[in-house]
């Protein structure tokens, strides 16, 4: 067993942490105060490679492994969560599902642009109705020629009212259940697709929330992502990718609700000592540290089977659980040590509380990972 | 980054999981019910090369390092956590005099360990000294060319089984200086105790021990003079990662136990593992468990290379007792009933386990030690 990062990994890191730290986090209050989307620090990182981390240079993408992926993620995150997620889409939820199912035409024409920063992407899978059900597809697309026609909604879709591309899912044999679901490359300009309000979020503001509604759209075949009736497999396989994403999101925020309650429990005196000196104070930043390396050691598992290519469903839901009830005790945590200053908006420790709940919710509830985990272990 | 064994560490996995489940699992209950100190199952490791897994061969060591020595422990705590933590105790004791002792002193002592003459035995805690172990009263005054020793000691695991025991006290009281002596059973003046009734670990021996007018030759001093907090504190940076994986190793065999279980035992028309309540105690608990094992083998590969490693032991050790802890409780409450009665080993475990948290430093000492690091 190694645990050492390569010297790829390490660089990574370094430039990842340097971007965040002078870049990003400096706007990351104004951010989520404006729920404003982070347009010029996406092109920074665009140029940085980290559009498309894990995508092969021939396709635009920066040629790296998912260890390397899972690091930018966090240090991005570290600074901004919100800016982290629109990252996380583009490369787990858009990018790796046209590059391991899309037809080399498709990934020349919407991976290429994508991986490399130049379009952003977006994935429609939730539906109003079709929430950790996502087998319940209300979307259609019914054959026409050598089209598809499209109808429904989609709803929650990260990144839509900026997207360019959708990974889009619907059911073409209702009589199939999941196994009659079906995913398309969809571009967002064409006719028939329109978006609907930005939801107004707890946390992760300034990226973007909408729902999408497409009305006789008309898909080329050519867009299908796999055959027909492949769309579950698809989602399921690509979601596997995604919570490694989610789960390094989740240590982001874990680690800035620790620094920065580290910082000010060193700094604020109360009974005539820094309150870091209390047993109390020093517990919560011990537990907090421990669990951050162990969720840490669960997301690079992870990441490292799928680099290896060995079936890793079972071990990203447990990177994906851990990180994000990790991050949410952080941020418990990190809001009581500010005590008062942990309310109110002048300390970042109430935006990582807000940002951490979500990680919780989306590419998969808990409740969703421990059926998956529990699931394998029955299995045996 | 690579999450693999080598091929020598899945050999010694197999080869321990073998002899645990073949020899040690079936007699685990009953060496629990009797409080039985299961000297078949030492003279059995001892065989293997599991009692000196930290030393070359020259001291008839097997060197297979820290990383293949925390898959055996696991192998063997998972089917009896009483042979467990005397070959932990065994193993770690020969590794201090490996790395501290005078050649002399390992000649005499490692190949008597690793060939399981007798075990090994670890003398820090004394009835005033628990987690402030440095607070301990055991005095050696220094006479000619000897150390005359006066004092007691607790909770020594092995004690009454050992052949050699590392025993720390002060040689200086003011200012304090502690050192250590590697003591021989049946010396004038060393007395064993009765052994204690413990909640768990019931085959495991621990005796209190003392001594009186106890005098030994100064060849006897383990180390230099005033070096004794060094070599404990070393000695038991190595240890934590060792009690992780004795508390990965129950955890697991309970997990392991609560899933089969839960597979079969059918209430309300249906398996209960089909219900979520169930499922979602077994879904944590290997989620607890892989992260504990991660924190755990990254201490142990630190220790294989040299690299510091005191605070990562500590996050192991803390994290892995307190997650198998949650793991076999949890497991009992799955096997309801039958998880409280001694037909099934799940009550065994859960009381085995408890102790984890508490010796070679409790919980709370584990934070401290994180939370210094953290650089507060």
């Amino acid at each position: 067993m190694v645990f050492d990062l390569t010297d790829e990994q390490r660089m990574i890191q370094e430039t990842a942490r340097n971007f965040a730290q002078k870049e990003v986090l400096p706007k990351a209050a104004e951010l989520d105060e404006n729920s404003r989307f982070p347009e010029e620090l996406i092109r920074q990182m665009a140029e940085l490679g980290f559009m498309g981390i894990a995508v092969p240079e021939e396709y635009g993408g920066a040629g790296m492994d998912n260890i390397c992926y899972a690091i930018a993620m966090e240090e991005i995150s570290r600074a901004c969560a919100s800016t982290g997620v629109i990252m996380s889409v583009n490369n787990s939820l858009a990018c790796d599902p046209i590059l391991k199912f899309g037809s080399e035409e498709v990934r020349r024409e919407y991976l290429v642009p994508m991986a490399s920063g130049k379009k952003l992407g977006c994935f429609g899978l939730t539906e109003p109705g079709a929430g950790s059900d996502a087998g319940s597809q209300k979307t259609t697309a019914v054959r026409d020629g050598d089209f598809y026609v499209v109808n429904g909604t989609k709803n929650f879709i990260t990144n839509a009212p900026q997207a360019d591309t959708c990974v889009l899912f619907t059911m073409t044999d209702k009589s199939k259940a999941h196994k009659g679901i079906t995913a398309f490359v969809v571009d967002m300009k064409w006719k028939g697709v329109s978006l609907g309000k930005h939801e107004k979020k707890m946390g992760i503001k300034a990226s973007a929330t909408s729902s999408i509604t497409f009305e006789d759209v008309r898909v080329p075949a050519k867009n299908r992502l796999g055959n027909e009736g492949d769309g579950f497999k698809v989602a399921m396989n690509t979601l596997d990718g995604g919570r490694i994403g989610i789960a390094a999101q989740a240590l982001g925020i874990a680690r800035a609700s620790l620094e920065d309650a580290l910082t000010y429990a060193k700094d604020r005196k109360q009974f005539g000592q820094p309150i870091s000196d209390f047993q109390a104070i020093q517990w919560m930043l011990a537990d907090m540290a421990t669990e951050i390396d162990a969720a840490r050691l669960l997301t690079w598992r992870a990441a490292w089977m799928k680099d290896n290519k060995m079936r890793h469903s079972k071990e990203s839901a447990m990177a994906k659980l851990y990180a994000s009830e990790t991050a949410m005790r952080a941020a418990v945590k990190g809001v009581q040590i500010h005590g008062g200053y942990g309310y109110i908006k002048e300390y970042p420790a109430e935006r990582h509380f807000r940002d951490a709940k979500i990680t919780e919710i989306y590419e998969g509830t808990s409740e969703i990972q421990r059926l998956i985990i529990s699931s394998a272990l029955l299995k045996g | 980054m690579d999450f693999r064994l080598t091929d020598e560490q899945r050999q010694v996995e197999e080869m321990v999981r073998g002899l645990a489940r073949k020899e040690f699992a079936p007699r685990a209950a009953q060496v629990d019910e009797e409080s039985r100190y299961p000297a078949e199952n030492q003279r059995m490791l001892a065989g293997l090369g599991l009692l000196g897994m930290l030393y070359p061969s020259e001291y008839g060591g097997s060197e297979a390092g820290p990383v293949s020595y925390a898959i055996a422990l696991r192998e063997v705590a998972a089917a009896c956590a009483s042979t467990g933590v005397g070959m932990a105790v065994t193993n770690m004791v020969g590794e201090a005099i490996f790395r501290f002792g005078s050649e002399k002193q390992r000649r005499r002592y490692l190949p008597m360990l690793s060939g399981g003459k007798g075990a090994g035995a670890f003398a820090l805690t004394e009835p005033g000294a628990g987690s402030d172990a440095g607070g301990l009263s055991t005095f050696a005054r220094e006479a000619g060319d000897s150390f005359v020793l006066d004092g007691s000691k607790v909770f020594i695991t092995n004690g009454a089984h050992a052949c050699v025991t590392i025993v720390l006290a002060l040689t200086q009281k003011s200012p304090r200086k502690i050192s250590a002596f590697l003591l021989e059973p049946g010396i004038p003046g060393f007395t064993v105790g009765k052994g204690e009734h413990k909640m768990g670990l019931r085959g495991s021996d621990t005796v209190s021990l003392s001594f009186d007018e106890c005098r030994v030759h100064r060849s006897a001093m383990l180390g230099a003079p005033g070096e004794g907090m060094k070599i404990a504190l070393s000695a038991l940076d190595g240890g934590r990662i060792g009690i992780a994986f004795q508390a990965i190793g129950i955890a697991q065999a309970s997990l392991a136990a609560a899933t089969e279980y839960a597979r079969d035992r059918r209430q309300f028309g249906q398996p209960i593992g089909e219900f979520q309540a169930i499922r979602w105690k077994l879904a944590d608990a290997a989620t607890d468990l892989d992260a504990a094992q991660l924190l755990a083998f990254r201490a142990a590969c630190r220790k294989e290379r040299n690299l510091p490693f005191s605070k990562e032991a500590s996050m192991a050790k803390v994290f892995a007792t307190e997650a198998g802890n949650r793991a076999c409780h949890a497991a009992v409450q799955v096997l309801g009933g039958y998880g409280y009665i001694r037909e099934y080993p799940l009550e065994r475990h859960l009381r085995d386990i408890r102790v984890t948290t508490i010796y070679e430093g409790t919980s709370e000492i584990q934070r401290l030690v994180i939370s210094r690091a953290l650089s507060l």
